[in-house]
């Protein structure tokens, strides 16, 4: 991990592009959330940046091995301001993940703190290696 | 330059055009959110009594970040630190950034250093600025002339 070069802050939040997919329904700006992931012999963590996200504005589903995150952001403005210089906006997040089957769907975490949303998705139990035997033919 | 001397008066027209369609955008856009190239984004609203900052900055410690106030710049500082992952963890994909920043905004008046407050929640930094008694505007009266 130490060969590993540091990005930098210096990047600015990259809006969701449009799939032909999925429209949405609100009239909001959404991002797709910062991320990192990274695996080790027991578990993948995924690391992503919200920033204005808390636990009661998280939504996270798993469907058919695909693990969605979507936020929706309300901006707070402070009373009786005027903005008069704008460098962010506040918007929704919404990325999606395709899961491997390694990962044990029934042991996924999440913890969100400081803008930051923590996933944990244990690796089950490696399934055995089935040997076949091969038969001579006779 | 030679035309703009021969055809002023198109020119003028042309200009005169192009203000008018700028001023026309700007109108209809609001304000414009500017993509800064520092870290953090900033937004900044302001009254007569003051101003507030607020400033993305997602997965950062209290502890590690700095505000520096003078009469009339704000400093935001600090590092944000990787966490430490296991040896033999390996990634695959890497957004998100790391490091020192430390980014100074110029303030259009005099603060009140002491009244600096911030807070830090869900990855946004909000500070709010009171603007200094002796840099407020006065109110001049108009007397009549008699």
């Amino acid at each position: 991990m130490a060969n590993t070069k540091d990005k930098s802050l210096d990047v600015p939040k990259q809006e969701v592009v449009n799939t032909e997919e999925m429209e949405r329904t609100r009239d909001r700006q959404c991002f797709i959330p910062k991320t990192d992931i990274y695996e080790n012999e027991d578990e993948i963590i995924i690391l992503a940046d919200m920033p204005g996200v808390n636990e009661g504005s998280l939504d996270i589903t798993l469907e058919k091995n695909i693990l969605t995150i979507q936020a929706f952001v309300d901006e707070s403005y402070p009373e009786g301001f005027e903005r008069v210089y704008s460098e962010y906006v506040s918007g929704d997040y919404q990325r999606s993940f395709k899961l491997s089957d390694e990962v044990d769907q029934e042991k996924i975490e999440a913890v969100v703190s400081n803008g930051e949303l923590r996933l944990r998705l244990p690796k089950a139990e490696p399934a055995k290696a089935k040997k076949i035997k091969v038969k001579a033919a006779k | 330059m030679y035309r703009r001397i021969r055809m002023p008066a198109i020119w003028r027209e042309m200009d005169q055009l192009q203000r008018e369609m700028n001023r026309l955008f700007e109108a209809s856009s609001g304000l414009r959110t500017i993509n800064s190239l520092r870290f953090p984004a900033v937004n900044i609203w302001t009254n007569e009594e003051g101003q507030f900052i607020s400033a993305e900055m997602p997965g950062f410690n209290v502890d590690d970040i700095n505000i520096d106030a003078t009469a009339d710049t704000l400093t935001i500082s600090g590092e944000r630190k990787r966490e430490e992952a296991s040896e033999d963890s390996r990634y695959h994909r890497q957004e998100r950034g790391y490091g020192k920043f430390s980014r100074t905004i110029q303030l259009p008046f005099m603060i009140d250093t002491e009244s600096v407050k911030a807070s830090y929640k869900d990855g946004i930094l909000n500070i709010k600025l009171e603007r200094a008694e002796a840099d407020k505007p006065k109110k001049i009266a108009v007397k009549s002339g008699e």
